[in-house]
């Protein structure tokens, strides 16, 4: 992506005035993006974004600097942006070796979307519209988006690494509207794989248009939903926000050292019941947060976070394990070369356990099944989160029955990992996500099996 | 750092894209270029530094009522004229609609704003930095049990934008914010509460350590010992800020695209009371007070003053040329954009009109009530098109008009439908959001708090 000479010519002048470690990181991102919405293919918007990230750090200050510049005036102009931003003191000129490093890639990618023709991405849009309104007579409006994007980035540092990763990543969504006495509904489904165009040899678009509309159909009969504070049983896949809200923020490093977060200090304890294992792997092949090197350019790992209920580690980045004196985690991302990297989660989820689903539903008198949580947010500090629930039913004498509006889960982190009672061995991922941060985006994955919260508050449906 | 023209030049560029329009063709070119220096304090240090410079292009092409997009992160030249091509072969996919078009001078004059801070782009970094330390220092020297921050930041941003048509729209514009902000970690008991703390304006001069350090103190070590209140009717009342948050909701709800589409709940109600008729609200970036303010939309249309709900009574929505030509009507100016987008519809500059009554005498008037700070979830707990609302929320129980205990971990569950006609009263303590928001306290009876 950028001659080597360049880079090393870069990050000499970043440390020129001293520091401790310069890191170059070069992006060229391309994305391509169709809408069709109200029966009508809208617009294709077709992007483009280069350039490099330059950070300087010195003890614990980091000074960072961007250009779309990457000529060697723009990189050196950004180098010493960055180095005067550190404020840096000592000085002295220092040769930075660099060893070139291939990280394992998860998975190869077959068909490069930018090789297959707009008019066959349109093709997938008409034909998942078309299938979700065929529904049913009750679907009033149908959205359908197709984006896929190609994000090459190289990360050079002056430790003498240097690597580089080649993202590729499709996504389909489509939102079904039904119109029916009771008002408007929405029904939401979509398929995401860090994988190119063969995405669609193995799904069915048509499909993800049915289960839409479906969706939306659904909660036309639906009931308010109960509120109050009442048993949860969570569906396999459909649930993994709940782990990444209500633990997963709080295991990030940045947070943890700075006391933002309830899991502080808490290494070795038993936080969950013995049940729970948590894992976030950045390496799980086509998964949504799955890549090769994180955006700092360490290799994408395996974490067991949480084992068997116990605490055993928290996730991390550069700079806070260079702090800590420990290997990092592989979870240092970033948006794109105009951000700063922190301390962010990959493919999250539990591992199947050793209950029967129905046996968990069968044992549970009364309370809620949620097939489908949307998103949510979660306060690190006191563990408190909340998310919404897109498909849920209600659960009366041990079965499955009505299906119920959307509303908001509320609980607390701590609380709910230690007291679920009961984990099914039917673990499925969930949907492609975007986690916020500070401002940041990055695409997650998720899952969980079946699980049982026995006492989570129901927002309910006024 | 990326080099590019600034001032009329940004306007040239802008100029020679859509110049360079077929016979049949339009073409608009929107150009904009920031820089932003921001500063994080931590534990008596910088933590980061982060000068950035950005630039960009997005270019519709329309032939035939067909519309292609492209966009480059970038301003040299190869990069613009390959955003140009795409766009043009973009457009071939497209399906034709009729309603497609770029906009055309309205005659609408530019209000007369002035929303470029002279003194900032002169400020050295070590001012800056200087802030971002002092801003720490004072939130956690104000009270005990605030022992930390999670971050104290200094940021600002100054920004130009162009947009040129082969329509005849030729515009430039510029302007610039600063903030400070800080998440203040109140902790007693072994409990931890976060909160932040704001101070926004143009100028350094407009900026307020006090201000941004007191509001976050004070907001995290107000809920310290909240704890799950018992399910109940009580009496919301909303701060400014929740006020302002409730008024974005609805005034998504109040665009133009999602009334065409079909996906707002308001969408046949112009005329109709749809609010309390003590509510007024309007959508003004003409309005210098607000950050929204903005003298040239999306468009490049003149941004004006839409009066959305007059006394209750539903006035109209808000579009942008698309869907102003399609709803019969005209755009009001309210297209929103970045480089990277096609210009949608969005309120920038919200403002309930001022009722009666301070924060402190309205409280004094509920019974038995809670003081809404803040509400979580709001993006899975609200959907836009049914008006369905749950929510996570933290606060101050109100009992014979006085604050009594915090509370978390509970949720209000309603409709906004519902929620805007019953409100009972509406305070006339005008606060502007760093949103561009301007909100009230509001006081809505008889709202389901779902605890234990």
């Amino acid at each position: 992506m950028l001659d080597q000479d360049l880079i090393q010519r870069t990050l000499a002048a970043a440390l020129r005035t001293g520091g401790d470690l310069a890191e170059i990181f070069v992006e060229d991102k391309a994305s391509s993006n169709a809408v069709l919405d109200d029966g009508k293919v809208e617009h294709l918007t077709s992007g483009r974004d280069r350039g490099a990230g330059i950070r300087v750090i010195v003890g614990d200050t980091t000074g960072f600097a961007h250009t779309a510049d990457l000529t060697l005036a723009g990189l050196l102009e950004a180098a010493e942006a960055a180095a005067a931003a550190a404020r840096s003191g000592g000085g002295g000129v220092r040769e930075v070796a660099l060893e070139r490093q291939h990280a394992p890639r998860p998975h190869e990618v077959s068909v490069l979307p930018e090789t297959v023709g707009k008019g066959e991405k349109v093709e997938l849009l008409r034909r998942a519209d078309a299938a979700a309104r065929s529904a049913g007579a009750a679907i009033s409006q149908v959205t359908a988006r197709y984006g896929d994007s190609r994000r090459r980035i190289l990360i050079a540092n002056s430790d003498g690494l240097l690597t580089e990763d080649d993202q590729v990543r499709t996504l389909l969504s489509v939102m079904a509207v039904a119109t029916g006495d009771t008002g408007m509904q929405t029904g939401y489904q979509s398929i995401g794989r860090t994988v190119g165009f063969e995405l669609f040899d193995r799904y069915d678009v048509d499909q993800i248009g049915r289960e839409a509309a479906e969706r939306a159909l659904l909660k036309l009969s639906a009931r308010p939903a109960p509120s109050g504070t009442m048993p949860v049983v969570i569906g396999p896949g459909g649930g993994g926000v709940l782990f990444h809200e209500a633990c997963g923020h709080g295991l990030e490093a940045d947070l943890v050292a700075k006391g933002a977060s309830v899991f502080a200090g808490r290494i070795g304890e038993q936080v969950a019941d013995p049940r729970i294992t948590l894992v976030d792997d950045g390496t799980m092949a086509e998964e949504w947060g799955a890549f090769a090197v994180d955006d700092e350019g360490s290799v994408a790992q395996r974490n067991v976070l949480i084992q068997d209920g116990i605490l055993t580690d928290y996730m991390w980045d550069l700079l806070r394990a260079r702090k800590e004196g420990r290997p990092r985690s592989g979870n240092g991302r970033r948006q794109s070369y105009k951000h700063l990297p922190m301390v962010r989660m990959t493919n999250t989820y539990v591992l199947a356990g050793p209950d029967d689903p129905e046996d968990i539903i069968a044992s549970t008198p009364k309370g809620v099944y949620v097939a489908h949580l949307g998103g949510g947010q979660v306060n690190t500090a006191t563990g408190d989160f909340v998310f919404g629930m897109t498909e849920a039913y209600l659960i009366e004498d041990g079965r499955i029955t009505e299906p119920i509006r959307e509303g908001n889960l509320i609980g607390n982190g701590p609380e709910v990992l230690a007291s679920i009672d009961a984990v099914g061995n039917d673990f499925a991922m969930g949907s492609p996500g975007m986690c916020g941060k500070d401002g940041q985006g990055v695409p997650v994955g998720d899952g969980v099996p079946t699980l049982r919260v026995p006492a989570l508050t129901v927002g309910g449906t006024a | 750092m990326t080099e590019a023209p600034t001032g009329p030049d940004l306007l040239d560029l802008a100029t020679r894209v859509a110049d360079q329009a077929r016979p049949g063709e339009q073409v608009e070119a929107f150009v904009a270029r920031s820089t932003s220096t921001t500063v994080r304090a931590y534990q008596g240090e910088v933590e980061s530094l982060t000068q950035a410079a950005t630039a960009g292009i997005g270019v519709r092409v329309v032939v035939d009522h067909r519309e292609g997009f492209a966009y480059a992160g970038t301003l040299d030249e190869a990069a613009v004229q390959e955003a140009l091509d795409e766009a043009r072969d973009n457009a071939r996919y497209a399906e034709p609609d009729e309603f497609n078009g770029l906009a055309e001078p309205d005659g609408v004059e530019p209000a007369p704003l002035d929303l470029w801070p002279k003194d900032l782009p002169e400020v050295p970094t070590a001012e800056k930095v200087g802030l971002a330390l002092e801003l720490e220092r004072a939130t956690t020297g104000r009270d005990p049990r605030v022992k930390g921050v999670r971050v104290a930041m200094y940021s600002d941003g100054l920004g130009e934008a162009a947009v040129a048509t082969s329509t005849g729209i030729r515009v430039w514009d510029r302007s610039g914010t600063s903030y400070l902000m800080v998440q203040a970690l109140a902790t007693d008991d072994g409990e931890t509460q976060i909160a932040s703390g704001l101070s926004v304006g143009r100028e350094l001069t407009d900026l307020s350590i006090d201000e941004a350090a007191d509001d976050a103190v004070l907001r995290a070590t107000r809920l310290l010992g909240a704890a799950k209140p018992a399910t109940q009717r009580v009496t919301l009342v909303l701060e400014p800020r929740m006020t302002a948050t409730v008024l974005g909701l609805v005034g998504g709800m109040l665009n133009g695209e999602a009334v065409l589409k079909g996906r707002s709940p308001f969408r046949d109600r112009v005329g109709e009371a749809i609010a309390s008729p003590l509510l007024s609200f309007v959508d003004d970036p003409t309005d210098p007070r607000s950050l929204g303010a903005d003298v040239y939309d999306g468009e490049g249309l003149a941004r004006r003053r839409n009066e959305l709900v007059r006394d209750g009574v539903l006035q109209g929505f808000l579009q942008n040329t698309y869907t102003g030509r399609r709803s019969g009507t005209a755009s009001t100016g309210s297209a929103a954009r970045g480089v990277s987008s096609t210009p949608g519809v969005a309120a920038v500059a919200l403002a309930v009109t001022p009722g009666q009554g301070t924060h402190e005498e309205l409280l004094a008037g509920v019974e038995r009530g809670l003081l809404v700070t803040s509400m979580a979830g709001l993006h899975s707990g609200v959907n836009p098109v049914s008006g369905d609302f749950s929510v996570g929320v933290e606060g101050l129980m109100v009992r014979d008009g006085a604050l009594a205990e915090p509370i978390r971990e509970a949720t209000i569950a309603s409709t906004l439908q519902r929620l805007l006609l019953d409100i009972a009263a509406v305070g006339a303590d005008l606060e502007w959001l760093p949103d561009g928001t301007g909100g009230v306290t509001l006081v809505i009876p008889d709202v389901t708090l779902s605890g234990s």
